[in-house]
């Protein structure tokens, strides 16, 4: 029988049917962080439990670690949470990927970089962005606490089998837009519960032409479509991508070869059938930018804020608090808002090439006077590419601020946080209230679109824009 | 975590849709190595005002709602970040159920509640309610209308029932798994853990690609 993709490889992972129908799955990598694991380390311990597979299951730790000086942590509950999973990885058995190692960076950035993400797999961590790993053809998943406790201890979790959504995306994203656009435009279009319960998987034209890096963008944030998973079929780009660079974790040699016959083979077969499908003309895509308090809230650049009433989908209500939320008075065109703080990171857009496209955009122009500009990349190993191409000078010159790599102000779990009232154009993937800061003022656009926002001090339309 | 079979208690709204994550409770307090010490800090943006003290204005904060135990939303809570964290809060500031409804906007259906934070609250015994639009619109009028309204949630019977001179009843659907699960308060670890022997023969045929890299 045609299956898709994500049934593929859910099915490979089943261990046994439970009551009820759910299923017990397998889990082939977990990857793990200091914010969820603590409480689910010490449920281990207090049932002396042991982790199962500790040699698949690999930690770093990213959330609370500060971006100037990252061996100084002035916090003490982020130091002691720091602090406990050394302690539990050096306990339990588990490679960690610490403040210390050259190759620390957000757990999904390095996930891929390290080689532990594959097509076919199943990859569960604490945390929802764990959609991105997707990107390769692989079932990744955000989970709670318990159920992390749940994968150290069985290398499995209880799971109901989610419905399938497939995205199409025909024709081709016109540069200056990018992946970001692309996701953006499909979270307004079905609204942030309208992937809930499904597992999305992303295909066509459009989809096919995007880099592995891009790809992932655009899985990163399937959970802001309420989807906890969002997979795009392995192609050649995938195992490009895997066959380059210094990935530990990946086959090499005669295995690598071994390994890509089955990748090969994971793509959803034609006659596959899909719960429920959409088609998004990916040529007609404009640059996003989020106007509201969720990523839903969401329209072109040319756009203007618009009124309580004419927001389809939410209640008069809920638009009104977005609107006093975020400061803005129906009718404003958002490119006349003025900016405070440019935010260039996080797991949906730090990664090499996102650095490349913003430090293109900087490269002989300043950032606007009164702008402060955060560029932190995702991992070190992106930090050093960046500085091999120079991509740090042209940041610093622009006057950008070039940190280290964690999530930093993603979600300001470090000291990297908005002020309240401050407006921020962020290349990160939430603009709840508060997330970046109590009162902290968020629109989520590309990293061209930030890098430009950031020059000219209020967003702009990059397909007219001269830079002047 | 505790078996859940019923519960009868105040009810307080929190007339918002699409509650996220983060305002459940806001990262600053995730940085606690704790399971416990989370209830105090529950919508802590909305709930105090910058200098500490309680938002007059926010719903919960209200004397009428002191001791609520079931939480009456809009679709879509608990939409955003997987932190359990939030679960955690809502229990501990003393909540038993939170009910929300099924959105139906034309052809779209936006469900109740955001798949990892539904997930999270049955791991931990908290009762997720799903009902209509109109139940819920119907919910909120009444809170509104009688100060002290309480109701009774009814799992086994999958009820909640509003306590009126004429009693107000809503049956909602939840899946038997579920159900089974919070009603038995079962140890999910030890269920799986009696599966130990085929867990093993599933690892014996199975391929991980997982490689122990020369770094490791």
């Amino acid at each position: 029988m045609a299956q898709t993709l994500f049934e593929k490889i859910w099915d490979r992972h089943v261990v046994r049917a439970l009551p009820g129908g759910a299923a017990l799955l397998y889990i082939d990598r977990h990857l793990v962080h200091e914010v969820t694991s603590p409480q689910a380390f010490e449920g281990l311990r207090l049932a002396t439990r042991r982790v199962r597979r500790p040699e698949l299951t690999i930690a770093t730790m990213d959330h609370n670690v500060p971006t100037d000086n990252r061996l100084v942590i002035q916090d003490p509950i982020s130091k002691a949470q720091i602090d406990a999973l050394s302690a539990n990885c050096r306990e339990f058995g588990i490679q960690l990927y610490d403040l210390q190692s050259d190759q620390q960076g957000i757990v999904h950035i390095i996930g891929p970089e390290l080689g532990l993400t594959l097509p076919g797999t199943t990859i569960v961590c604490g945390d929802s962005h764990t959609s991105t790993h997707g990107a390769f053809g692989t079932l990744a998943f955000g989970i709670g606490t318990s159920e992390v406790e749940h994968v150290l201890a069985t290398q499995c979790l209880r799971q109901t089998r989610p419905k399938t959504f497939q995205v199409e995306f025909t024709g081709r994203v016109r540069p200056p837009m990018t992946a970001k656009d692309m996701i953006l435009k499909l979270i307004g279009t079905i609204g942030t519960a309208g992937g809930t319960g499904y597992v999305l998987e992303y295909a066509g034209e459009a989809v096919r032409a995007l880099s592995m890096e891009a790809r992932m963008t655009m899985c990163n944030m399937s959970i802001e479509a309420g989807a906890r998973a969002g997979m795009i079929a392995p192609d050649d780009t995938t195992i490009q991508y895997l066959a380059s660079g210094n990935r530990p974790f990946a086959p090499a040699g005669q295995a690598f070869e071994e390994a890509a016959a089955f990748w090969r083979a994971l793509p959803s077969d034609a006659e596959a059938a899909y719960d429920r499908t959409l088609t998004l003309d990916a040529a007609q895509i404009a640059p996003q930018v989020t106007w509201g308090t969720n990523p839903g809230m969401v329209m072109d650049v040319t756009g203007r804020v618009p009124a309580p009433d004419e927001v389809p989908g939410y209640s008069r209500k809920d638009v009104e608090q977005a609107l006093a939320y975020m400061g803005l008075t129906p009718g404003t065109p958002l490119t006349s808002l003025p900016l405070d703080v440019v935010f260039i990171g996080s797991c949906t857009n730090a990664r090499i090439e996102d650095l490349r496209a913003a430090a293109k955009m900087f490269q002989g122009r300043t950032v606007a006077k009164g702008v402060q500009v955060l560029v932190v990349p995702g991992s070190q190993s992106v930090r050093r590419q960046a500085e091999a191409e120079g991509l740090d000078r042209l940041f610093r010159e622009a006057g950008c601020d070039w940190r280290q790599s964690g999530c930093s102000m993603c979600l300001g779990m470090n000291p990297d946080q908005l002020t309240p009232g401050q407006r921020c154009a962020s290349t990160s993937n939430r603009n709840f209230e508060g997330r970046q800061g109590k009162g902290g003022r968020t629109h989520l656009v590309s990293p061209e679109m930030a890098a430009a926002a950031a020059i000219a001090g209020h967003f702009v339309d990059i397909r007219t824009w001269s830079g002047r | 975590m505790d078996a859940f079979t019923t519960h009868r208690g105040l009810l307080v709204p929190l007339d918002r849709a699409n509650v996220d994550t983060d305002q459940i409770i806001p990262k600053q307090f995730l940085k606690s190595i704790a399971r416990t010490g989370f209830g105090q800090h529950l919508f802590h943006d909305w709930r105090y005002q910058p200098d500490g003290s309680p938002n007059p204005e926010f719903e919960l904060n209200a004397p009428r709602y002191r001791g609520a135990s079931i939480l009456v939303t809009r679709n879509n809570f608990g939409c955003g970040s997987s932190r359990e964290h939030a679960v955690w809060a809502i229990q501990q500031a003393g909540f038993t159920a939170v009910i929300a409804p099924r959105a139906e906007r034309g052809a779209a259906v936006i469900p109740a509640f955001a798949d990892i934070f539904r997930n999270n609250s049955v791991k931990n015994g908290l009762v997720t309610v799903e009902l209509s639009d109109a139940e819920v619109e119907e919910l909120l009028q009444l809170i509104g209308r009688f100060p002290g309204l309480e109701a009774t949630v009814d799992l086994e019977h999958q009820r909640v029932t509003i306590h009126l001179p004429e009693e107000v009843s809503f049956h909602f659907e939840i899946a038997p798994a579920v159900k089974d699960h919070l009603i038995r308060g079962l140890d999910e670890i030890g269920l799986t853990l009696q599966h130990e022997a085929e867990i093993g023969a599933f690892e014996a045929r199975h391929h991980t690609q997982a490689k122990v890299s020369d770094t490791f």
